[in-house]
């Protein structure tokens, strides 16, 4: 079954329920189970949850408190299934990637030419404690730019022969949804947001290790606040307006070569609750790494986002679009 | 870099943008109106190694201040002068700001005799340290300006030619600024002030850390001689670098002296090689641990490391005698605990201190009162030398003995020449020699 007639299938499945029922839009296709997988060579495993395709309204009403105007108009999208990270990847995932000597370190279109284009690259190490004194181990891996997450997600690709990639906007927020409609999963009030969430309001100034809150409905940990996730997607202000009127099928802006702006999802420990809505989207700026004294500053590590990390998704299958997608991010780059 | 954004911005709550006029005002300095306005004061800035952070901190001065241009540049490596250029050039908020012609773009050796010749009155000064007191001294001998990364030299020669350059430099009303941009940090200046002002009591005992993973390394090309393949990979010889213990690890030692507004006595340090073995990292140590002693006889716990995959921890942590103070530029942490309790918000964090310290620079050249900050940086950087001494030999080391040892690492320049260039033994405690 390829992505369109999955999609076909689940507009379908979704098109005919009972719109805002909290929980399960769909039951995921039977042969799509959550596993646990260990990267392979290490002891490190992580889990993916399935979701089923299905559809949801993308975006904020215009009278949800604290949204802002990129967040709208709300328009219909229809998502194919996937697995999405239980959790948020911590350090115990990513130093096996960046401390992986078997991959070249390499920044700059040349070097990647000269090991060949289709090297997997690991960061060059930062001037600097990686964990930005904040610690690692379970905690979500933090200060990471979006290349380097792509690179993550390609690095495990390769390892275990599947998939895996940065969710698109579009996932992000359905998986973050759960089915909810609200402004948060669980509701529309901020005041339950301690429950489920690491915010500026509770996290005494660090983020926390993944998976100590309450999940959503779907299974899943601190969609909202720790760390704040990469999707692959461009930021654009004004994206959903082109989205207006009919039901978009698996939307997303591609990333460029540009380092910025991305989009960022879920608010993190650092940010208000506001920031934590299912539907708030954040866009990275050259401010993010304004401490990296050398020039041209690292292309992996933001010495001023300690607050954004990433979960990866498993399509289970690729969209057209998505099919061999990987960051063209150099140092090289405009 | 990137294209137009207009992205709304979410500030975090530790990632607030100060703007310039924060940073004006941060400096303490009153500018004088229309000092620049006319482009009578324009600074004139040659950058003398053109790595990445002699690159960064060209782009800070540009960005620090108005009436700044970047007019020479000189490295040892041709190809390190064009990437460096390049890649300034690709900001467009910059490039009216750069005017380095190929007559004032010099390479080799001899660059920063060049780059101090020209036309200009600003030097950064970015080259591998062992060079940093030479360079000083040429520069201070010209008249000009100075910012100068640190450390400030890699050893006990090199120190005392920085005093001297220091009280030259003072007659002639220079300013120097000595890179250690935490004393230009808004968090470490008002912590300090309370540390200052006894809101932690007497100071007790401090410890610092500067423990990271590994840095970056060069494969060796085969066309290099000895000394390029050593000066492109400056980190891993102790008479380019002094050891990571006096190129990286001196910011926190510096943090302790300022708080203890003092530099130690003695030291006992430990260290040794055991994970960075092979010989692409050059003959220094992965790791130190040094028992400072002030002369107020509190003690300064000293670690820091570059092994992969440890556990990292860079900041200060004082004890007083009424509470504890905990610092962390990274994580953007500024903590007293105990009887007076305080915390920096996170929006007062302020303007980025690389950028600050070229500003407060910059404003005290033009309100006529020149910083000069070679003396406190050259103390801080003899104590990461007297902390390294003692754990090449295993012998405990004076202040005085690291300041007046006769072991100078570092060739004269005109002494240099691309060829053959070995490497000195790795030192072996018990067996090194204290010189």
């Amino acid at each position: 079954m390829d992505f369109e007639k999955i999609v076909c299938v689940t507009v379908a499945l979704g098109l005919g329920m009972a719109p805002a029922v909290s929980g399960r839009a769909a039951d995921p296709p039977a042969d799509m189970k959550p596993y646990a997988e260990t990267i392979p060579g290490t002891s490190v495993t992580f889990e993916m949850v399935p979701v089923a395709g299905g559809t949801f309204r993308m975006g904020s009403p215009a009278s949800e408190a604290g949204r802002s105007e990129d967040e709208g108009p709300q328009h219909e999208v229809a998502l194919g299934p996937f697995w999405i990270g239980k959790l948020e990847v911590t350090w115990r995932e990513y130093d096996k990637f960046w401390l992986d000597m078997s991959v070249v370190q390499a920044s700059y279109t040349s070097e990647i030419k000269a090991a060949g284009v289709d090297a997997l690259t690991r960061p060059t190490p930062p001037y600097a404690d990686e964990s930005f004194g904040f610690g690692k181990g379970k905690q979500p891996v933090i200060s990471v730019g979006h290349h380097a997450a792509m690179e993550y997600a390609r690095w495990l690709s390769r390892k275990t022969g599947k998939v895996y990639r940065l969710p698109t906007e579009a996932e992000w927020e359905y998986a973050c949804r759960a089915g909810a409609t609200n402004a948060y999963s669980f509701g529309d009030d901020p005041a339950t947001l301690g429950d489920y969430a690491w915010s500026a309001g509770n996290s005494d100034g660090q983020p926390r290790p993944v998976g100590g809150k309450k999940p959503n409905a779907w299974g899943l940990f601190d969609m909202h606040g720790n760390a704040a996730e990469w999707v692959l997607d461009l930021h654009q202000k004004d994206a959903y307006k082109a989205r207006a009127g009919k039901p978009a099928l698996g939307p997303v802006v591609l990333p460029t070569e540009h380092t910025y702006p991305h989009v960022v999802r879920g608010g993190s420990w650092d940010h208000d609750a506001p920031t934590l809505r299912c539907a708030a989207r954040m866009a990275s700026r050259g401010e993010w790494n304004r401490r990296d004294p050398q020039r041209p500053q690292s292309i992996w590590w933001l010495t001023d986002a300690t607050f954004v990390g990433f979960r990866l998704v498993r399509p289970l299958e690729e969209q057209k679009d998505l099919v061999g997608l990987r960051s063209r991010v150099t140092k090289d780059s405009p | 870099m990137s294209h137009a954004d207009d992205a709304p911005t979410v500030p975090s709550r530790r990632d607030f943008l100060k703007t310039s006029t924060a940073a004006a005002v941060a400096t303490g300095f009153v500018r004088v109106p229309g000092a620049w306005a006319a482009g009578s004061d324009a600074i004139r800035v040659g950058l003398i190694g053109c790595g990445g952070r002699g690159t960064g901190a060209a782009e800070n001065v540009l960005s620090a201040a108005p009436g700044v241009k970047l007019v020479a540049m000189g490295d040892a490596f041709k190809d390190r002068l064009e990437a460096s250029r390049a890649e300034l050039l690709k900001n467009p908020k910059l490039a009216s700001l750069i005017d380095v012609t190929p007559e004032r773009s010099f390479v080799g050796l001899d660059a920063f005799q060049k780059v101090i010749a020209s036309d200009v009155d600003y030097i950064i000064l970015a080259t591998p340290p062992g060079f940093r007191p030479e360079h000083l001294q040429a520069a201070v001998a010209a008249g000009k300006n100075i910012f100068a990364e640190k450390p400030l030299a890699v050893d006990g020669p090199g120190i005392r030619s920085v005093l001297e350059t220091y009280e030259q430099a003072k007659a002639k009303n220079l300013a120097v600024m000595g890179g250690t941009q935490r004393r230009h940090s808004n968090g470490y200046i008002e912590t300090m002030k309370r540390v200052h002002d006894g809101a932690i009591g007497d100071l007790q005992a401090a410890r610092c850390y500067w423990n990271q993973g590994a840095l970056w390394n060069k494969p060796r090309q085969a066309e290099w001689s000895d000394l390029e393949w050593q000066m492109r990979n400056w980190l891993y010889f102790t008479w380019l670098s002094g050891d990571h213990i006096v190129e990286q690890h001196i910011h926190n030692l510096d943090v302790v002296n300022w708080a203890m507004n003092a530099h130690p006595a003695k030291a006992l340090g430990l260290g040794g090689r055991q994970v960075r073995t092979g010989p692409e990292w050059g003959h220094i140590f992965d790791h130190f641990t040094v028992d400072y002693e002030y002369p107020s006889g509190a003690h300064l716990l000293s670690m820091c490391r570059q092994m992969p995959g440890t556990e990292g921890r860079v900041g200060e942590d004082l004890q007083g005698t009424l509470g504890a103070c905990a610092t962390s530029q990274d994580a953007k942490r500024y903590i007293i605990t105990g009887k007076n309790e305080w915390r920096l918000s996170p929006d007062q964090v302020g303007v980025d201190p690389y950028v600050q310290e070229h500003t407060d620079l910059i404003a005290s050249i033009r309100a006529g009162k020149p910083l000069n900050e070679l003396k406190t940086v050259a103390e801080s950087t003899l104590t990461a030398i007297m902390g390294r001494m003692s754990a090449y030999t295993g012998q405990s080391v004076t202040w005085e003995q690291a300041l007046n040892s006769q072991q100078a690492l570092v060739p004269p320049s005109g002494q240099l020449a691309w060829g053959p260039m070995p490497v000195p033994p790795v030192a072996e405690p018990g067996k090194t020699e204290l010189v």
